[in-house]
Protein backbone atom coordinates (compact mmCIF):
# COMPACT_ATOMS: atom_id res chain seq x y z
CA UNK A 1 0.00 0.00 0.00
CA UNK A 2 0.99 3.46 -0.73
CA UNK A 3 0.12 5.87 2.16
CA UNK A 4 1.12 9.05 0.09
CA UNK A 5 -1.13 10.51 -2.56
CA UNK A 6 0.42 10.66 -6.18
CA UNK A 7 0.57 14.86 -6.02
CA UNK A 8 3.18 14.00 -2.70
CA UNK A 9 5.33 11.92 -4.91
CA UNK A 10 5.39 13.63 -8.03
CA UNK A 11 6.30 16.90 -5.91
CA UNK A 12 9.58 14.28 -4.31
CA UNK A 13 10.19 13.43 -8.03
CA UNK A 14 10.29 17.07 -9.28
CA UNK A 15 12.61 18.41 -6.72
CA UNK A 16 14.63 15.42 -7.42
CA UNK A 17 15.18 16.74 -10.73
CA UNK A 18 15.73 20.11 -10.50
CA UNK A 19 18.90 19.31 -9.11
CA UNK A 20 20.29 18.68 -12.79
CA UNK A 21 20.85 21.70 -15.27
CA UNK A 22 22.33 19.65 -18.12
CA UNK A 23 20.05 17.60 -20.14
CA UNK A 24 22.70 14.95 -19.84
CA UNK A 25 22.56 14.80 -16.44
CA UNK A 26 18.76 14.01 -16.54
CA UNK A 27 19.19 11.12 -18.79
CA UNK A 28 21.84 9.51 -17.10
CA UNK A 29 19.43 9.48 -13.72
CA UNK A 30 16.79 8.29 -16.19
CA UNK A 31 19.06 5.74 -16.78
CA UNK A 32 19.59 4.58 -13.64
CA UNK A 33 15.90 4.78 -12.78
CA UNK A 34 14.70 2.51 -15.55
CA UNK A 35 16.39 -0.74 -13.50
CA UNK A 36 14.06 -0.40 -10.60
CA UNK A 37 11.45 -0.83 -12.67
CA UNK A 38 8.86 -3.66 -11.32
CA UNK A 39 9.37 -5.59 -14.84
CA UNK A 40 6.32 -7.12 -16.21
CA UNK A 41 6.36 -10.90 -16.28
CA UNK A 42 7.69 -12.03 -19.68
CA UNK A 43 4.49 -14.10 -20.04
CA UNK A 44 2.36 -10.79 -19.81
CA UNK A 45 4.07 -9.34 -22.70
CA UNK A 46 1.73 -9.58 -25.42
CA UNK A 47 0.33 -7.80 -27.93
CA UNK A 48 -3.15 -6.24 -25.60
CA UNK A 49 -0.27 -4.79 -23.21
CA UNK A 50 2.04 -3.19 -25.66
CA UNK A 51 1.61 0.97 -25.62
CA UNK A 52 1.09 2.23 -28.85
CA UNK A 53 2.10 5.71 -30.15
CA UNK A 54 5.74 5.18 -29.14
CA UNK A 55 8.86 4.35 -30.96
CA UNK A 56 10.09 1.66 -28.65
CA UNK A 57 8.11 -1.14 -27.40
CA UNK A 58 6.07 -0.61 -23.97
CA UNK A 59 4.46 -3.18 -22.72
CA UNK A 60 2.51 -2.11 -19.31
CA UNK A 61 0.04 -4.42 -17.18
CA UNK A 62 -1.53 -3.74 -13.96
CA UNK A 63 -2.74 -5.87 -11.21
CA UNK A 64 -6.15 -4.74 -8.92
CA UNK A 65 -5.44 -6.13 -5.09
CA UNK A 66 -6.95 -4.39 -2.25
CA UNK A 67 -8.38 -1.34 -3.44
CA UNK A 68 -5.05 -0.50 -5.40
CA UNK A 69 -3.69 -0.72 -8.60
CA UNK A 70 -0.14 -2.20 -9.45
CA UNK A 71 1.52 -1.68 -12.67
CA UNK A 72 4.86 -3.65 -14.20
CA UNK A 73 6.03 -2.52 -17.26
CA UNK A 74 9.04 -2.77 -19.64
CA UNK A 75 10.70 -1.52 -22.33
CA UNK A 76 13.34 -2.42 -25.49
CA UNK A 77 14.38 1.26 -24.64
CA UNK A 78 15.99 2.52 -21.73
CA UNK A 79 14.78 6.29 -21.41
CA UNK A 80 11.57 5.12 -21.67
CA UNK A 81 12.21 2.77 -19.21
CA UNK A 82 13.39 5.07 -17.23
CA UNK A 83 9.87 7.37 -17.57
CA UNK A 84 7.40 4.54 -17.02
CA UNK A 85 9.52 3.83 -13.62
CA UNK A 86 8.92 7.70 -12.54
CA UNK A 87 5.39 7.56 -13.88
CA UNK A 88 5.18 3.88 -12.00
CA UNK A 89 6.66 5.43 -8.72
CA UNK A 90 4.26 7.65 -8.32
CA UNK A 91 1.22 5.66 -9.47
CA UNK A 92 1.83 2.29 -8.07
CA UNK A 93 -0.32 1.27 -5.12
CA UNK A 94 -2.71 4.21 -5.70
CA UNK A 95 -6.83 4.15 -5.86
CA UNK A 96 -8.12 3.92 -8.79
CA UNK A 97 -9.64 7.07 -8.22
CA UNK A 98 -6.52 8.87 -7.37
CA UNK A 99 -5.11 8.15 -10.40
CA UNK A 100 -7.73 8.38 -12.57
CA UNK A 101 -8.26 12.54 -11.13
CA UNK A 102 -4.87 13.47 -11.19
CA UNK A 103 -3.58 15.70 -13.23
CA UNK A 104 -0.05 14.32 -14.67
CA UNK A 105 1.15 17.54 -14.65
CA UNK A 106 4.38 16.76 -12.84
CA UNK A 107 5.79 15.21 -16.01
CA UNK A 108 5.13 18.73 -17.53
CA UNK A 109 7.46 20.51 -14.18
CA UNK A 110 10.72 18.08 -15.18
CA UNK A 111 10.50 19.41 -18.20
CA UNK A 112 10.26 15.70 -19.95
CA UNK A 113 7.00 16.74 -22.29
CA UNK A 114 8.77 19.81 -24.34
CA UNK A 115 11.89 17.84 -24.72
CA UNK A 116 11.10 14.64 -25.57
CA UNK A 117 10.95 13.97 -29.22
CA UNK A 118 7.36 14.69 -30.99
CA UNK A 119 6.87 10.71 -31.12
CA UNK A 120 8.22 10.35 -27.77
CA UNK A 121 5.89 13.21 -26.65
CA UNK A 122 3.11 11.20 -28.09
CA UNK A 123 3.91 7.78 -26.22
CA UNK A 124 4.57 9.72 -23.01
CA UNK A 125 0.62 10.55 -23.56
CA UNK A 126 -0.24 7.28 -24.48
CA UNK A 127 1.46 5.79 -21.45
CA UNK A 128 -0.59 8.20 -19.60
CA UNK A 129 -3.71 7.61 -21.09
CA UNK A 130 -2.96 3.52 -20.55
CA UNK A 131 -2.59 4.21 -16.68
CA UNK A 132 -5.18 6.28 -16.70
CA UNK A 133 -7.34 3.58 -18.24
CA UNK A 134 -6.43 1.26 -15.85
CA UNK A 135 -7.40 3.17 -13.22
CA UNK A 136 -11.29 3.69 -14.67
CA UNK A 137 -11.68 0.32 -15.16
CA UNK A 138 -11.53 -0.26 -11.01
CA UNK A 139 -13.46 2.58 -9.88
CA UNK A 140 -16.17 2.23 -8.08
CA UNK B 1 30.15 31.82 -57.17
CA UNK B 2 33.23 29.44 -56.02
CA UNK B 3 31.75 26.88 -53.67
CA UNK B 4 33.77 25.92 -50.25
CA UNK B 5 33.04 24.31 -46.71
CA UNK B 6 32.72 28.00 -45.08
CA UNK B 7 30.78 29.97 -47.83
CA UNK B 8 28.29 27.22 -48.70
CA UNK B 9 27.47 27.17 -45.00
CA UNK B 10 26.93 30.85 -45.28
CA UNK B 11 24.34 30.20 -47.64
CA UNK B 12 22.42 28.62 -45.04
CA UNK B 13 21.27 30.64 -41.88
CA UNK B 14 19.72 28.26 -40.34
CA UNK B 15 23.15 26.25 -39.69
CA UNK B 16 24.00 29.44 -37.08
CA UNK B 17 21.81 28.31 -34.59
CA UNK B 18 22.11 26.42 -31.31
CA UNK B 19 20.37 23.80 -29.29
CA UNK B 20 19.78 23.29 -25.23
CA UNK B 21 23.08 26.23 -25.49
CA UNK B 22 25.43 23.96 -27.89
CA UNK B 23 26.45 24.13 -31.48
CA UNK B 24 23.71 22.89 -33.78
CA UNK B 25 24.53 19.82 -36.35
CA UNK B 26 21.68 19.13 -38.54
CA UNK B 27 22.35 15.01 -39.96
CA UNK B 28 18.70 14.51 -40.84
CA UNK B 29 18.77 15.78 -44.22
CA UNK B 30 17.06 12.77 -45.88
CA UNK B 31 13.85 13.86 -44.40
CA UNK B 32 14.26 17.48 -45.23
CA UNK B 33 17.51 19.86 -46.77
CA UNK B 34 17.63 23.13 -45.21
CA UNK B 35 17.08 26.10 -47.32
CA UNK B 36 19.92 28.58 -48.98
CA UNK B 37 19.04 32.28 -48.69
CA UNK B 38 18.44 33.18 -52.01
CA UNK B 39 14.98 30.22 -51.68
CA UNK B 40 14.09 32.24 -48.00
CA UNK B 41 14.46 35.88 -49.66
CA UNK B 42 12.49 34.93 -52.80
CA UNK B 43 9.95 33.43 -50.84
CA UNK B 44 9.51 36.43 -48.99
CA UNK B 45 9.81 38.40 -51.99
CA UNK B 46 6.69 36.72 -53.72
CA UNK B 47 3.98 37.36 -50.51
CA UNK B 48 5.54 40.72 -50.29
CA UNK B 49 5.22 41.65 -53.59
CA UNK B 50 4.01 39.40 -56.43
CA UNK B 51 1.15 37.50 -54.46
CA UNK B 52 -2.03 36.60 -56.71
CA UNK B 53 -3.38 33.21 -57.87
CA UNK B 54 -1.64 31.90 -61.18
CA UNK B 55 -2.83 30.68 -64.42
CA UNK B 56 -6.12 32.51 -64.05
CA UNK B 57 -6.26 36.90 -63.67
CA UNK B 58 -5.69 38.82 -65.92
CA UNK B 59 -4.11 41.50 -63.98
CA UNK B 60 -0.71 42.39 -63.28
CA UNK B 61 0.90 40.70 -60.16
CA UNK B 62 -1.18 37.21 -61.85
CA UNK B 63 1.05 37.36 -64.41
CA UNK B 64 4.14 37.83 -62.21
CA UNK B 65 3.21 35.53 -59.91
CA UNK B 66 2.42 33.07 -62.51
CA UNK B 67 5.59 33.65 -64.39
CA UNK B 68 7.71 33.23 -61.27
CA UNK B 69 6.05 29.61 -60.69
CA UNK B 70 6.60 28.91 -64.65
CA UNK B 71 10.43 29.74 -64.00
CA UNK B 72 10.42 27.34 -61.09
CA UNK B 73 9.02 24.27 -63.40
CA UNK B 74 11.55 25.55 -66.27
CA UNK B 75 14.37 25.03 -63.52
CA UNK B 76 13.08 22.07 -62.44
CA UNK B 77 12.97 20.98 -66.56
CA UNK B 78 16.81 22.09 -67.11
CA UNK B 79 17.75 20.12 -63.69
CA UNK B 80 16.45 16.81 -64.76
CA UNK B 81 17.15 17.22 -68.91
CA UNK B 82 13.31 16.89 -69.43
CA UNK B 83 13.55 16.78 -73.26
CA UNK B 84 10.30 17.71 -75.68
CA UNK B 85 9.20 13.92 -74.95
CA UNK B 86 8.36 14.77 -71.22
CA UNK B 87 6.82 16.60 -69.04
CA UNK B 88 7.16 18.32 -65.45
CA UNK B 89 4.46 18.28 -63.47
CA UNK B 90 4.28 20.40 -60.10
CA UNK B 91 3.07 18.46 -56.92
CA UNK B 92 2.96 18.61 -53.42
CA UNK B 93 5.81 16.27 -52.83
CA UNK B 94 6.85 12.90 -53.69
CA UNK B 95 3.77 11.25 -51.45
CA UNK B 96 1.52 13.37 -53.74
CA UNK B 97 3.64 12.09 -56.91
CA UNK B 98 3.48 8.84 -56.05
CA UNK B 99 -0.24 8.73 -55.43
CA UNK B 100 -0.99 10.69 -58.96
CA UNK B 101 1.44 7.90 -60.41
CA UNK B 102 0.03 5.20 -58.81
CA UNK B 103 -3.92 6.04 -59.21
CA UNK B 104 -3.77 7.31 -62.72
CA UNK B 105 -1.19 4.71 -64.03
CA UNK B 106 -2.96 1.65 -62.75
CA UNK B 107 -6.51 3.31 -64.04
CA UNK B 108 -5.09 3.66 -67.51
CA UNK B 109 -2.52 0.52 -67.88
CA UNK B 110 -3.38 -1.69 -65.47
CA UNK B 111 -5.80 -4.64 -65.16
CA UNK B 112 -6.69 -7.85 -63.28
CA UNK B 113 -4.03 -10.45 -62.65
CA UNK B 114 -1.33 -7.72 -63.68
CA UNK B 115 1.98 -7.16 -61.86
CA UNK B 116 3.92 -4.12 -60.34
CA UNK B 117 7.27 -4.30 -59.32
CA UNK B 118 9.07 -2.89 -56.59
CA UNK B 119 11.98 -3.08 -54.64
CA UNK B 120 11.87 -4.44 -50.91
CA UNK B 121 13.61 -1.29 -50.00
CA UNK B 122 11.09 1.14 -50.83
CA UNK B 123 9.92 4.11 -48.71
CA UNK B 124 6.61 3.76 -47.86
CA UNK B 125 5.60 6.42 -50.73
CA UNK B 126 6.65 3.92 -53.26
CA UNK B 127 4.65 0.96 -52.09
CA UNK B 128 1.45 2.17 -50.36
CA UNK B 129 0.20 3.50 -53.17
CA UNK B 130 0.50 1.05 -54.95
CA UNK B 131 -1.01 -1.38 -52.76
CA UNK B 132 -4.08 0.73 -52.98
CA UNK B 133 -4.25 1.19 -56.69
CA UNK B 134 -3.29 -3.07 -57.02
CA UNK B 135 -6.37 -3.58 -54.73
CA UNK B 136 -9.02 -1.25 -57.01
CA UNK B 137 -8.19 -2.80 -60.37
CA UNK B 138 -7.27 -6.26 -58.94
CA UNK B 139 -3.55 -6.42 -59.63
CA UNK B 140 -0.61 -7.39 -57.68
CA UNK B 141 2.41 -6.38 -56.42
CA UNK B 142 6.20 -7.91 -56.94
CA UNK B 143 9.33 -7.16 -54.80
CA UNK B 144 12.87 -7.16 -56.60
CA UNK B 145 14.53 -9.23 -53.75
CA UNK B 146 18.03 -6.87 -51.97
CA UNK B 147 20.98 -8.86 -50.64
CA UNK B 148 22.45 -8.85 -46.98
CA UNK B 149 24.84 -5.70 -48.59
CA UNK B 150 21.30 -3.71 -49.66
CA UNK B 151 21.94 -4.19 -52.96
CA UNK B 152 19.63 -4.86 -55.73
CA UNK B 153 20.01 -8.61 -57.09
CA UNK B 154 19.66 -7.93 -60.51
CA UNK B 155 19.33 -11.56 -61.88
CA UNK B 156 16.06 -11.87 -59.49
CA UNK B 157 14.82 -8.71 -61.01
CA UNK B 158 15.47 -9.98 -64.70
CA UNK B 159 13.60 -13.41 -63.80
CA UNK B 160 11.18 -11.24 -62.49
CA UNK B 161 10.30 -9.08 -65.79
CA UNK B 162 7.57 -10.94 -67.63
CA UNK B 163 4.45 -10.54 -69.57
CA UNK B 164 2.79 -9.43 -66.38
CA UNK B 165 4.25 -7.24 -65.74
CA UNK B 166 3.02 -3.48 -66.51
CA UNK B 167 5.34 -1.08 -64.67
CA UNK B 168 8.40 -1.09 -62.47
CA UNK B 169 8.78 1.69 -59.92
CA UNK B 170 11.87 1.50 -58.12
CA UNK B 171 13.94 3.58 -55.67
CA UNK B 172 17.06 5.41 -56.96
CA UNK B 173 18.79 5.70 -53.60
CA UNK B 174 16.81 3.97 -50.42
CA UNK B 175 16.09 6.56 -47.68
CA UNK B 176 17.56 3.86 -45.53
CA UNK B 177 20.29 2.37 -47.30
CA UNK B 178 21.88 5.36 -48.86
CA UNK B 179 23.09 3.10 -52.16
CA UNK B 180 23.02 4.14 -55.62
CA UNK B 181 20.90 1.95 -57.49
CA UNK B 182 21.62 0.75 -61.11
CA UNK B 183 18.79 2.44 -62.71
CA UNK B 184 20.17 2.78 -66.27
CA UNK B 185 20.68 -1.15 -66.51
CA UNK B 186 17.65 -1.54 -64.47
CA UNK B 187 15.58 0.51 -67.07
CA UNK B 188 17.57 -1.14 -69.90
CA UNK B 189 16.30 -4.34 -68.79
CA UNK B 190 12.78 -3.45 -68.63
CA UNK B 191 12.70 -1.67 -72.01
CA UNK B 192 14.29 -4.80 -73.34
CA UNK B 193 10.39 -5.89 -72.55
CA UNK B 194 8.68 -3.38 -73.64
CA UNK B 195 8.33 -2.19 -69.31
CA UNK B 196 8.15 1.42 -68.51
CA UNK B 197 10.28 2.42 -65.13
CA UNK B 198 9.52 4.97 -62.67
CA UNK B 199 12.32 6.00 -60.74
CA UNK B 200 11.59 7.57 -57.00
CA UNK B 201 14.64 10.01 -57.05
CA UNK B 202 13.46 11.32 -53.63
CA UNK B 203 16.93 10.84 -52.29
CA UNK B 204 18.59 10.05 -55.67
CA UNK B 205 17.70 13.71 -56.91
CA UNK B 206 20.40 15.18 -54.65
CA UNK B 207 22.95 12.35 -54.30
CA UNK B 208 22.95 10.96 -57.94
CA UNK B 209 22.47 12.08 -61.35
CA UNK B 210 19.36 13.49 -61.98
CA UNK B 211 19.63 13.56 -65.89
CA UNK B 212 16.33 11.81 -67.29
CA UNK B 213 17.86 11.30 -70.58
CA UNK B 214 20.76 9.44 -69.22
CA UNK B 215 19.02 7.20 -67.13
CA UNK B 216 16.69 6.48 -69.97
CA UNK B 217 13.67 6.28 -67.12
CA UNK B 218 9.68 7.18 -67.94
CA UNK B 219 8.98 8.37 -64.90
CA UNK B 220 11.10 10.56 -62.54
CA UNK B 221 9.65 11.59 -59.02
CA UNK B 222 10.94 13.75 -56.22
CA UNK B 223 10.75 16.20 -53.19
CA UNK B 224 11.58 19.83 -53.42
CA UNK B 225 12.17 19.98 -50.00
CA UNK B 226 14.50 17.50 -50.17
CA UNK B 227 17.13 19.90 -52.29
CA UNK B 228 17.21 23.11 -51.03
CA UNK B 229 12.80 24.11 -51.94
CA UNK B 230 10.83 24.79 -49.29
CA UNK B 231 7.94 21.77 -48.22
CA UNK B 232 5.21 21.18 -50.20
CA UNK B 233 7.27 21.16 -53.47
CA UNK B 234 7.18 17.62 -55.20
CA UNK B 235 7.84 16.66 -58.89
CA UNK B 236 5.92 14.04 -61.40
CA UNK B 237 8.09 14.23 -64.69
CA UNK B 238 6.72 11.80 -67.04
CA UNK B 239 7.16 10.74 -71.05
CA UNK B 240 4.20 12.79 -72.56
CA UNK B 241 2.79 9.62 -74.30
CA UNK B 242 1.97 8.02 -71.34
CA UNK B 243 0.75 11.03 -69.34
CA UNK B 244 -1.77 11.78 -72.36
CA UNK B 245 -3.37 8.49 -72.03
CA UNK B 246 -3.82 8.45 -68.23
CA UNK B 247 -6.62 9.82 -66.54
CA UNK B 248 -6.60 13.30 -64.23
CA UNK B 249 -6.35 12.17 -60.60
CA UNK B 250 -7.67 15.35 -58.78
CA UNK B 251 -10.54 17.51 -60.17
CA UNK B 252 -11.17 21.02 -59.63
CA UNK B 253 -9.73 24.20 -60.95
CA UNK B 254 -7.26 24.74 -63.35
CA UNK B 255 -7.25 21.23 -65.15
CA UNK B 256 -10.24 21.69 -67.30
CA UNK B 257 -10.61 22.66 -70.75
CA UNK B 258 -14.54 22.97 -70.81
CA UNK B 259 -16.83 21.68 -67.96
CA UNK B 260 -20.26 20.80 -68.66
CA UNK B 261 -22.96 19.37 -66.10
CA UNK B 262 -22.88 16.73 -68.85
CA UNK B 263 -18.98 16.23 -68.50
CA UNK B 264 -15.53 17.99 -68.71
CA UNK B 265 -12.87 18.10 -71.16
CA UNK B 266 -9.31 18.54 -69.42
CA UNK B 267 -6.78 20.97 -69.95
CA UNK B 268 -3.70 20.12 -72.13
CA UNK B 269 -0.61 18.44 -69.99
CA UNK B 270 0.43 19.40 -67.40
CA UNK B 271 -2.05 21.16 -66.16
CA UNK B 272 -4.69 18.27 -66.36
CA UNK B 273 -2.99 16.72 -63.35
CA UNK B 274 -2.43 19.83 -61.94
CA UNK B 275 -6.02 20.85 -60.26
CA UNK B 276 -6.54 23.74 -57.64
CA UNK B 277 -3.79 26.42 -56.36
CA UNK B 278 -0.81 25.27 -56.05
CA UNK B 279 2.52 26.17 -53.54
CA UNK B 280 3.24 28.70 -56.18
CA UNK B 281 5.62 30.83 -54.41
CA UNK B 282 7.23 27.57 -53.10
CA UNK B 283 7.71 26.26 -56.71
CA UNK B 284 8.87 29.51 -57.95
CA UNK B 285 12.08 28.78 -55.18
CA UNK B 286 12.71 26.01 -57.50
CA UNK B 287 15.18 27.90 -59.78
CA UNK B 288 17.15 29.54 -57.13
CA UNK B 289 17.34 25.89 -55.06
CA UNK B 290 18.16 24.18 -57.90
CA UNK B 291 20.52 26.61 -59.10
CA UNK B 292 22.09 25.73 -55.23
CA UNK B 293 22.60 22.29 -56.11
CA UNK B 294 23.91 22.97 -59.77
CA UNK B 295 26.74 24.80 -58.14
CA UNK B 296 27.42 22.28 -55.45
CA UNK B 297 27.28 19.47 -58.11
CA UNK B 298 29.60 20.80 -60.38
CA UNK B 299 32.61 21.50 -58.05
CA UNK B 300 34.92 18.70 -57.81
CA UNK B 301 36.17 20.00 -54.24
CA UNK B 302 32.45 19.64 -52.94
CA UNK B 303 32.71 16.23 -54.24
CA UNK B 304 35.71 14.86 -53.16
CA UNK B 305 34.95 16.41 -49.56
CA UNK B 306 31.71 14.42 -49.42
CA UNK B 307 33.46 11.62 -50.60
CA UNK B 308 36.13 11.88 -47.62
CA UNK B 309 33.62 11.82 -45.00
CA UNK B 310 31.32 9.36 -46.30
CA UNK B 311 34.79 7.12 -46.15
CA UNK B 312 35.67 8.84 -42.95
CA UNK B 313 32.35 7.72 -41.42
CA UNK B 314 32.08 4.33 -42.65
CA UNK B 315 35.29 3.19 -41.13
CA UNK B 316 34.81 4.99 -37.82
CA UNK B 317 31.30 3.84 -37.19
CA UNK B 318 32.67 0.16 -38.73
CA UNK B 319 35.08 0.49 -35.76
CA UNK B 320 32.75 0.31 -32.84
CA UNK B 321 32.16 -3.28 -31.21
CA UNK B 322 28.20 -4.38 -32.18
CA UNK B 323 27.34 -1.65 -34.61
CA UNK B 324 26.08 -3.17 -38.31
CA UNK B 325 25.47 -0.28 -41.18
CA UNK B 326 22.54 -1.53 -43.17
CA UNK B 327 23.75 -0.87 -46.64
CA UNK B 328 27.08 -1.60 -47.63
CA UNK B 329 27.72 -1.79 -51.24
CA UNK B 330 30.35 -3.64 -52.83
CA UNK B 331 31.42 -0.76 -54.64
CA UNK B 332 32.13 2.53 -52.01
CA UNK B 333 31.41 4.33 -54.62
CA UNK B 334 27.71 3.95 -54.59
CA UNK B 335 27.09 4.54 -50.97
CA UNK B 336 26.12 8.34 -50.44
CA UNK B 337 25.92 10.19 -46.99
CA UNK B 338 23.00 8.55 -45.93
CA UNK B 339 24.12 5.84 -43.01
CA UNK B 340 22.13 3.76 -41.07
CA UNK B 341 22.89 1.38 -38.58
CA UNK B 342 22.08 -0.75 -35.22
CA UNK B 343 24.29 -1.10 -32.02
CA UNK B 344 23.72 -4.19 -30.18
CA UNK B 345 22.18 -3.02 -26.73
CA UNK B 346 21.50 0.49 -27.98
CA UNK B 347 18.12 1.50 -29.15
CA UNK B 348 18.28 3.88 -31.55
CA UNK B 349 15.62 6.05 -30.36
CA UNK B 350 17.60 6.46 -26.88
CA UNK B 351 20.52 7.19 -29.44
CA UNK B 352 19.07 9.71 -31.03
CA UNK B 353 17.67 11.14 -27.37
CA UNK B 354 21.29 11.79 -26.52
CA UNK B 355 22.51 13.00 -29.53
CA UNK B 356 19.92 15.46 -29.69
CA UNK B 357 20.76 16.89 -26.22
CA UNK B 358 24.06 17.29 -27.72
CA UNK B 359 23.31 19.27 -30.56
CA UNK B 360 23.25 16.43 -33.00
CA UNK B 361 19.73 15.82 -34.88
CA UNK B 362 19.77 12.53 -36.22
CA UNK B 363 16.65 10.43 -37.23
CA UNK B 364 15.75 6.95 -35.27
CA UNK B 365 13.15 4.37 -35.68
CA UNK B 366 11.53 3.01 -39.10
CA UNK B 367 12.46 5.41 -41.27
CA UNK B 368 9.02 5.01 -43.31
CA UNK B 369 10.10 1.89 -44.93
CA UNK B 370 9.41 -0.66 -42.12
CA UNK B 371 9.66 -3.79 -44.47
CA UNK B 372 13.10 -2.97 -45.04
CA UNK B 373 14.21 -1.96 -41.55
CA UNK B 374 12.87 -4.68 -39.98
CA UNK B 375 14.96 -7.15 -42.26
CA UNK B 376 17.74 -5.76 -40.54
CA UNK B 377 17.08 -4.75 -37.10
CA UNK B 378 13.66 -5.39 -34.99
CA UNK B 379 14.18 -2.14 -32.58
CA UNK B 380 14.84 0.32 -35.73
CA UNK B 381 18.05 1.87 -37.07
CA UNK B 382 19.58 5.09 -36.29
CA UNK B 383 20.53 7.17 -39.71
CA UNK B 384 22.95 9.91 -39.99
CA UNK B 385 22.28 11.79 -43.91
CA UNK B 386 24.54 14.79 -44.73
CA UNK B 387 24.61 17.52 -47.57
CA UNK B 388 27.72 19.21 -49.11
CA UNK B 389 27.10 22.21 -46.35
CA UNK B 390 28.01 19.44 -43.33
CA UNK B 391 31.70 19.05 -42.50
CA UNK B 392 34.48 16.69 -41.55
CA UNK B 393 34.45 18.48 -38.34
CA UNK B 394 31.06 18.09 -37.27
CA UNK B 395 31.41 14.01 -38.68
CA UNK B 396 34.30 13.69 -36.46
CA UNK B 397 32.30 15.61 -33.56
CA UNK B 398 29.43 12.73 -34.25
CA UNK B 399 31.79 10.05 -34.16
CA UNK B 400 32.89 11.52 -30.22
CA UNK B 401 29.78 11.76 -29.80
CA UNK B 402 28.24 8.69 -30.41
CA UNK B 403 30.93 7.24 -28.26
CA UNK B 404 30.04 9.21 -25.44
CA UNK B 405 26.40 8.02 -25.68
CA UNK B 406 26.69 4.40 -26.19
CA UNK B 407 29.14 4.43 -23.04
CA UNK B 408 25.67 6.14 -21.28
CA UNK B 409 23.52 3.59 -22.47
CA UNK B 410 26.59 1.06 -21.50
CA UNK B 411 26.45 -0.78 -25.06
CA UNK B 412 30.07 -0.55 -25.14
C1 LIG C 1 13.15 7.59 -50.95
C2 LIG C 1 11.99 8.47 -50.56
N1 LIG C 1 10.85 8.40 -51.26
C3 LIG C 1 9.79 9.17 -50.98
C4 LIG C 1 9.81 10.07 -49.94
C5 LIG C 1 8.58 10.88 -49.63
O1 LIG C 1 8.82 12.23 -49.72
P1 LIG C 1 7.76 13.30 -49.15
O2 LIG C 1 7.55 12.97 -47.72
O3 LIG C 1 8.45 14.60 -49.36
O4 LIG C 1 6.53 13.17 -49.95
C6 LIG C 1 10.97 10.18 -49.18
C7 LIG C 1 11.03 11.12 -48.04
O5 LIG C 1 11.29 10.80 -46.92
C8 LIG C 1 12.09 9.36 -49.50
O6 LIG C 1 13.22 9.43 -48.79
Amino acid sequence: MNTRKPEEIAEEVVAEFSVFDEWLDKYEYLIELGSSLPIIDEKDKTDDKLISGCQSRVWLACEYRDGRIWFTADSDAIITKGIISLLIRVYNGQKPEDIASSDFGFIEKIGLRENLSPTRANGLVSMIGQIKAYAKKYEC
Amino acid sequence: MILNGNNIREAFPILERSVYGKRFVYFDNAATSQKPREVLELHDTIYRNSNANIHRAVHRLSAEATDLYEQGRAAVKRFINAGEDGCVILTSGATASFNLLAHSFTARFVGKGDRILVSEAEHHSNLVPWQLACDRVGAELGFIPVDDRGEIILDEYERMLDGRVKLVSVAQVSNVLGIVNPIREMVSMAHAKGIPVAVDGAQGVVHSESDVAALGCDFYIFSGHKIYAPAGTGVLYGKKALLEKMPPFFGGGDMVGTVSFEGTTYAPLPLKFEAGTPNYPAAACYAPALKMAEAMRSDADVFHEERRIVMFLVEQLQKINGLRIAGLPRDMGNKVPVISFSVEGAHPEDMALILDKMGIAVRSGLMCAEPLVRKFSDKGLLRISLLPYNTMEEAEFFMECLKKTLAMLKAI
